[in-house]
């Protein structure tokens, strides 16, 4: 059974240029995903018109949806590239770059904002040094189960591309980085400087501008939690924001 | 304290070194060809070593030392190996301290679980996603220290070469942004790379598309000196798939996955009948010559082809649910079934190289100033490595090289701002001369194509069993790909988001580093670790408990071997069947 498999491809060739679609046929073989036809691209850029091409463009490095960096449009929704698998898709298969970030090329966009975001809200564990200080706290496996589910975030991007709130008018640092921030606040360490996060979250961009749509947590393929650590965080910023407001 | 020191590799290994240095008050210049976050030790799923004892089974640092020095086929040279076992409980420490959601027992102390080619549980994890997790970590860390001013990240930006002055001293590195292509020079007092491993030489294995090895391969064509190249873990157990072989971690083997084919009619556990004192745990240089003797020698692979069982529809869901549920997650997104049902198929390949750049006990390589920690070096594994041993190797290194690299740079009697600055121009002018005669190549041939070529044949010919005429064909084909690489085309793309271009680069470091792996596999005549030679069975300490070093000369690789250190455990003889010797 040898049948093609077609790919629309938005492309651009850098974010001044104005964007155009390609379209290339790929012989499909199973088990195949939008990665391994993008790489067959790669070693025979021809499109369906029979015209020689650029090869397209976009990132990948793990293969196995752990490091976020493959992620696009995929026939409308936001999702890593290497996971989307042909079977799957209804073809012709379209392929876009995020909207959400700057482009660079074709299906390649620069998230350098979402690491940005990290390092505004303090998403680390303030610890003294690297000298030997002995073990951590003590942490029952309950307690570790909700952390880890927070803590498999690979910021990837498709929590922003699906908020409404995240837009080139806004200043929404988007729900990835609050969740990072209920991740740091509930380790016994990290709380230990939780009103530092907490301030941050409630500056300009902070959690006030989730407008809880919700769409974020139905959009993110490591499921993790968004809306309850949002919920969570608005509580306790609130609750800040008064205490602060008191002992004024 | 005016210098500086550029850390290439944002894995575990340059994050580590690039806080070591912070810490020490020390700005610190950080390159990544990707962010950090999105380094290829995100993928490592087992978990990370540490004799802990957690469990009372009486497990210590010596016999986590004697696993891996035995394991390793005593290739491995046994003081850093020593240093770094020693550290690793106070590593776990510390990572747990940064916040690493690591699994714990119900009391609320680290869990811990066994790997191949050991008699106790003492790997750490954290979920099936321990390398994220720890890496997270350390970047979570290096980013307060951006925070405070004192590390600037240049993410998504390789390295192209260093730059050597008059002495041969390295003294900064020529990058680039990968957006622009624009190149520039990075004068500094130290160089570290921390640019992990070269599993793409290959090109399906289980690594990253990142892991060329070419930041080693560029190295290692201005001087440095690579070891041990030949050394290249074959993992028994990981999925096909035309863009990656996905890897089924070992900790499956560990949790109690137990594999298995058909054997008239019933289900037939080799491994367990084989080796009875190690069974599934053996270290995976036994399990894939066991799964290639099965498949290849005997004819009993899944289907007629290279393929076994590996089997855990036996154990309880929910213990799968809370220790292996990233790998069966992969598993069922890739494949389709559900390995809590239907047992898993799955076959050996290509995951990890023991070789790498040559380093001194400092981790410093031949080049002064030059450093290197992590898989892009050789210093801890010998000839085979242990499951969970190369997370720990990777961080240790980072705890070494960063202070080694600070003391080297405070101590250096010269700074590179007392250099001519002729001497950062010319280097920068190099490569972007180089860039030009790239943009020039406007032949026939694809990159890709050229590279997937190279893949078979390496694939084929220098992993599991290796002869000497099949070697050298291969050298003659690594030749022959050198030649057609001259008539490459790379497109009339622009310089902005071009991807052929640094790919077409990276190539030329796979080729020459495919020969050092290659010939360095031909030269030696014995079988040690995952370097087996049917018309050599044995190991061969008189003439072959040796270090390879390879040097790059225009004609190809030259060797030298350099003694090992055995000053700890006399070798002896490497065997799973039975009971490991009890060693003092
Ligand atoms: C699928 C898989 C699972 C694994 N599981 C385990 C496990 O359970 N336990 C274990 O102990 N080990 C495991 N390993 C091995 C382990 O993950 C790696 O050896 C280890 O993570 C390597 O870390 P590193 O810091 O040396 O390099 P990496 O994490 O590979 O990082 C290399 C860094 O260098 C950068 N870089 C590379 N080239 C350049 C360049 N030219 N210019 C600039 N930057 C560059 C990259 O951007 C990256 O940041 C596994 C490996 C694989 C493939
Ligand atoms: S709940 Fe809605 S508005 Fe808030 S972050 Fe999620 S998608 Fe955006
Ligand atoms: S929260 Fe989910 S969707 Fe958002 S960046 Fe993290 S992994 Fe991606
Ligand atoms: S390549 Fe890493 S998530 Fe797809």
């Amino acid at each position: 059974m040898s049948k093609d498999v077609k790919f629309v491809i938005k492309r651009r060739a850098n974010p001044q240029s104005a964007p155009y679609i390609e379209e290339f046929l790929i012989p499909y073989f199973p088990k195949m995903n939008v990665v391994a036809a993008l790489m067959e691209i790669q070693k025979n850029p021809v499109n369906t018109k029979g015209e020689r091409t650029t090869p397209v463009a976009w990132d990948c490095n793990c293969l196995e949806e752990v490091c976020g960096a493959c992620t696009m449009v995929i026939n409308g929704q936001a999702r890593q590239a290497c996971s989307a698998l042909v079977d799957q898709l209804t073809q012709p298969i379209y392929l876009a770059p995020l909207t959400k970030f700057p482009l660079v090329q074709d299906l390649v966009v620069d998230r350098k904002v979402m690491f940005d975001n990290l390092r505004k809200v303090k998403a680390w564990i303030e610890i003294d040094g690297t000298h030997d200080m002995g073990p951590g706290p003590r942490v029952s496996p309950k307690v570790q189960e909700q952390a880890y589910a927070l803590s498999k975030c690979m910021t990837c991007g498709c929590c922003m591309e699906a908020c409404p709130n995240v837009n080139s008018k806004s200043k929404f640092i988007g729900p990835a980085p609050i969740a990072q921030v209920d991740l740091m606040n509930s380790h016994p360490t990290g709380a230990l400087q939780r009103e530092r996060r907490l301030e941050a979250l409630m500056n300009e961009g902070g959690i006030a501008d989730c407008g809880n749509a919700q769409n974020c947590i139905k959009a993110c393929p490591k499921e993790i939690p968004l809306t309850r650590s949002i919920a969570r965080l608005n509580r306790a910023t609130t609750f800040f924001g008064i205490k602060g407001w008191l002992n004024k | 304290m005016s210098g500086k020191v550029i850390v290439i590799g944002g894995g575990l290994a340059g994050l580590m070194s690039v806080i070591k240095l912070a810490e020490r008050g020390q700005k610190v210049d950080l390159v990544s060809l990707v962010p950090c976050k999105r380094s290829h030790s995100v993928c490592a799923q087992g978990g990370i070593n540490a004799a802990v004892n957690t469990k009372g089974e009486g497990d210590s640092t010596w016999e986590h030392f004697d696993d891996t020095i035995y394991g390793g086929d005593f290739l491995a040279n046994q003081t850093p190996v020593k240093n770094m076992i020693e550290a690793a409980p106070s590593i776990i420490n510390l990572m747990d301290r940064m916040g690493v959601q690591f699994n714990r027992t119900p009391e609320g102390f680290l869990d811990v679980r066994r790997l191949g080619g050991a008699k106790y549980s003492r790997t750490v994890f954290a979920g099936a996603t321990t390398g994220q997790q720890l890496i997270y970590a350390l970047d979570e860390q290096v980013r307060r220290y951006e925070d405070e001013g004192l590390v600037t990240r240049y993410e998504e930006w390789e390295l192209l070469s260093i730059v050597r002055d008059e002495e041969g001293c390295c003294r900064g590195a020529v990058v680039q942004d990968m957006k622009s292509l624009e190149i520039q020079v990075f004068p500094a007092d130290a160089v570290i790379l921390a640019t992990g491993g070269p599993g793409m030489i290959y090109v399906r294995s289980t690594n990253s598309t990142i892991n060329t090895g070419f930041a080693a391969a560029t190295a290692y064509m201005q001087g440095a000196t690579y070891a041990n190249g030949e050394f290249v873990q074959i993992h028994p157990s990981a999925i096909p798939g035309r863009d990656k072989l996905r890897l089924m971690s070992e900790s499956i083997r560990g949790d109690g996955g137990r594999v298995w084919v058909y054997k008239d009619g019933k289900p037939w556990y080799f491994l367990e009948e084989w080796y009875p004192a190690y069974g599934n745990m053996v270290p995976r240089d036994i399990a894939t010559r066991a799964i290639f003797k099965v498949c290849v020698d005997m004819k009993l692979g899944v289907d007629g082809e290279n393929k076994v069982y590996l089997d855990i529809t036996h154990l309880d869901p929910h213990e799968i649910d809370r220790k292996l549920a990233g790998v069966v997650d992969i598993y069922e997104k890739f494949i389709g079934d559900d390995p809590r049902k239907v047992p898993m198929e799955t076959f050996p390949a290509v995951h990890y190289s023991m070789g790498g750049l040559w380093v001194d006990f400092n981790q410093m390589t031949n080049i002064p100033g030059l450093f290197a920690a992590g898989e892009c070096e050789y210093q801890y594994h010998g000839a085979n490595r242990l499951g969970g041993n190369s997370l720990v190797a990777a961080i240790y290194a980072g705890t070494v090289v960063g202070p080694k690299a600070f003391e080297y740079s405070n101590g250096l009697k010269q700074h590179y701002t007392d250099l001519p600055l002729a001497l950062f121009e010319r280097a920068k002018e190099r490569e972007v001369a180089k860039q030009k005669a790239l943009f020039a190549m406007q032949g026939q041939e694809n990159p890709y194509k050229l590279h997937q070529e190279l893949g078979e044949w390496m694939v084929n010919n220098v992993t599991v069993v290796r002869n000497n005429n099949q070697l050298l064909t291969t050298d003659q084909k690594i030749q022959e790909l050198m030649e057609r690489y001259k008539n490459i085309g790379v497109g009339n793309g622009a310089a902005w988001g071009n991807q052929i271009l640094p790919f077409t680069r990276r190539l030329w470091g796979m080729l020459s580093l495919a020969r050092v792996i290659t010939l360095g596999a031909y030269h030696r005549n014995e079988s040690r670790g995952a370097h087996y030679k049917p018309d050599y069975p044995e190991r061969d300490d008189e003439n072959w408990l040796k270090t390879t070093k390879a040097e790059w000369t225009a004609n190809g690789p030259n060797f030298s071997y350099e003694p090992v250190d055995t000053s700890f455990i006399k070798p002896r003889k490497r065997r799973y069947d039975v009971a490991k010797e009890v060693t003092v």
